[in-house]
């Protein structure tokens, strides 16, 4: 089985795609002959020409709009926004129309629609290359909202997304283009939109997680592992709307603990509704206050190299909640 | 850009652009009187509290009519917004399904009366409006036009907007895009000279928004909107350079509205006395039936039995609509997403 970077698993299946059905297209800024600014789209104008990988102007309102009309006249667009920061002037397309497509004409129209969106930080980003942006989707009735942590799941779930009759946002973390490598076959698998991955398997304690923050969380159950003894398990979300309740709560009643670590500021985030999940139905298999590990509420996230690195959460900063849960 | 004068003298032949006949003439003025009949009506159920909110036609059926009999229904794209009665009804939709809109009754055809009147999808022509927010359609026209484009396909998209919508960013993103690929589009702009209350000078430093075209590439034409000839050749003409694959084109159809913004607004509050006045004498059902009358394509006659068939249309059509029952709350769940049903708590 190849093994292949976060990036490359993006691109080969949007490849993959693309090659089986005339009906996907790309739009998006720079994704021409430049191949976007993260190079998703290398080599696609060669194969499948500036007619089916779109340049668009510097707009990302019309690049989710335009994407839309061709989605509802038989098209199945895949819209990149460059950076999840740009994505705001794109929100009414996106959240006050594509979301109600389906619903507002009674099933008459629908929207095949996948906009892939580089988000997250840690990158030495700053307030405006760093953003995590996924609450207003996940709050969104009629979008999905998936955010793959691994190569294998994000071609999977693309494929999934692309192939979905509902529009899709698609969030690929920043920080893990290049630096998490995984295997991921080459035939066409998917992997179910609003299913949860438990990554680790573990007795002491239930943590919940997605994107980059999954990784950082793995290397802190192997800390806990080894001067702890304690044993993680790790639900890795994969999609944040619909949320999987149903893992989560399987996995709470065997371990009576859960943490939720997330990238994204706290308040009112994908966290609070997991917490609120756990709360109502798992109330009675917990043995210690749901915790959380998220960022201060400054808005994410500082560019200076120290302070960026306080706002993320680490590999230790998890460890230690882990420790603080299992010790209650 | 030019005003196309279309009028004649008394008695004279009225000259007919290609594909425009009496008979068509007769049939748009027809409709416009159901138009006008069916508004009334729909104000005045607004005013029992039957109907919740009605934005009206009343000003912008020539606008309307002439712009439905230069397209083709069979082939063509409608996105509409929320003053486009008129249009509807030339499209075929019957006044029981217009009513019903209105007054939100189960089995309504454009959203099952989950959304505001004139918002949802037909079933019979490819007319839809996803959204009350102005504007958000011009992109989506954009991008139906742009399918089009990819599969070949023989159709052009009409966006609908009014001059209140031309001061989004969304009317510039899109006719630019229209203007950079030469997209299949007619943006076809009623100014009825008021964003709700906000007159023309305060949304715009220019006179026309045609006049706004050049910077997209493409032709602007501004038109006076109760001239039924006029505003025929003009959308024809946009529809045929979009149909022979030459790009979009931004008709300006100059429109008077003769009623406040919704049934929920008061134009007196905004409107000068003398605008009021002047404004009613651009109402275009008279100018329509005047012209027709002059050229001796409308007799007395025929006009009492237009306004006697509307008439009779609009009772039956409130009879009919007034008697159904309001959609079941079940119904309201479902469709969310193809694969779910929506109230789930954790969906």
């Amino acid at each position: 089985m190849p093994e292949m970077t976060l990036i490359e698993a993006v691109r080969e299946t949007l490849r993959t795609e693309m090659r089986r059905d005339p009906d996907i297209f790309m739009m998006g800024e720079d994704i021409g002959p430049r191949g976007g600014v993260f190079l998703a789209s290398e080599g696609f104008v060669e194969e499948f020409g500036e007619d089916r990988v779109m340049n668009s102007p510097l707009a990302e309102s019309s690049i989710i709009g335009i994407a839309l009309g061709a989605a509802v006249n038989g098209m199945r667009p895949v819209a990149e926004i460059q950076f999840a920061d740009f994505v705001w002037p794109a929100i009414n397309q996106l959240v006050g129309e594509a979301a109600r497509v389906r619903y507002g004409t009674n099933g008459r129209k629908f929207a095949p629609l996948t906009v892939r969106v580089p988000y997250g930080g840690g990158v030495r980003g700053g307030l405006y290359h760093s953003q995590s942006i996924e609450v207003l989707f996940a709050h969104t009735p009629g979008l999905q909202v998936i955010a793959p942590a691994t190569p294998w799941d994000a071609r999977g779930l693309l494929r999934s997304a692309i192939r979905s009759n509902d529009p899709v946002v698609f969030l690929e973390h920043k920080r893990t283009y290049r630096l998490v490598r995984g295997e991921a076959p080459d035939h066409e698998y998917t992997e179910p939109i609003g299913k949860a991955d438990i990554k680790r398997a573990g007795t002491d304690a239930t943590l919940i997680t997605y994107g980059l923050m999954l990784h950082y969380s793995l290397q802190a159950a192997e800390i806990v592992a080894q001067s702890d003894g304690i044993e993680t398990e790790i639900v890795d979300l994969r999609t944040l709307r619909p949320i999987d309740a149903e893992t989560i709560l399987d996995s709470v009643s065997r371990t009576g603990r859960a943490l939720i670590v997330q990238e994204d500021t706290g308040a009112v985030s994908v966290s609070s509704e997991v917490s609120a999940i756990i709360a109502a139905e798992g109330f009675f298999n917990l043995d210690a206050p749901v915790m959380r590990v998220t960022p201060p509420e400054i808005p994410p996230m500082p560019f200076s190299p120290l302070q960026e690195a306080e706002f993320m959460p680490s590999p230790e900063k998890i460890a230690d909640a882990i420790r603080r849960l299992t010790e209650i | 850009m030019a005003k196309i004068p279309s009028d004649a003298t008394e008695g004279s032949h009225l000259n007919l652009p290609d594909g425009l006949t009496a008979e068509r003439l007769l049939d748009a003025y027809k409709t416009m009187c159901l138009s006008r009949a069916l508004d009334i009506r729909i104000w005045t159920l607004n005013r029992q509290g039957k109907a919740a909110i009605a934005a009206s036609a009343q000003g912008h059926e020539v606008a309307q009519v002439a712009t439905v009999m230069a397209t083709d229904p069979t082939r063509d794209h409608y996105l509409i917004y929320y003053r486009q009665l008129t249009a509807m009804l030339m499209l075929g939709t019957t006044p029981t399904e217009m009513l019903m809109q209105f007054l939100a009754r189960d089995g309504e055809i454009l959203s099952a009366a989950r959304q505001f009147p004139l918002h949802g999808a037909h079933p019979r022509v490819d007319l839809f409006s996803f959204s009350n927010v102005v504007g958000t359609q011009l992109p989506q026209a954009v991008g139906v036009a742009l399918a089009d484009k990819m599969k070949n396909r023989d159709a052009v998209t009409v966006s609908f907007f009014g001059d209140g919508a031309a001061s989004q960013g969304d009317c510039h993103e899109a006719m630019n895009f229209a203007g950079i690929h030469e997209l299949p589009v007619v943006f076809l702009c009623e100014n009825n000279r008021y964003a709700i209350s906000v007159p023309l000078h305060q949304q715009m430093p220019v006179e026309s928004i045609a006049s706004r075209a050049s910077a997209y590439g493409i032709p602007g034409v501004e038109v006076d909107g109760t001239d039924i000839v006029a505003s025929y050749e003009a959308v024809k003409e946009a529809v045929d350079r979009a149909r022979s694959g030459n790009g979009a084109t931004l008709v300006e159809l100059r429109v008077e509205r003769l009623l406040p913004h919704t049934t929920d607004d008061d134009h007196t509050r905004y409107r000068s006395q003398e605008d009021i006045e002047r404004m009613r004498d651009l109402d275009p059902l008279p100018i329509t039936e005047s012209l027709l009358k002059r050229h001796g394509i409308l007799d007395d006659a025929t006009d009492e039995e237009f306004k006697e068939w509307a008439s009779q249309a609009v009772d039956d059509a409130t009879d009919a609509s007034e008697a159904l029952p309001f959609p079941q709350i079940a119904d309201m769940y479902t469709g969310v997403l193809e694969e779910t049903m929506g109230g789930n708590s954790h969906a």
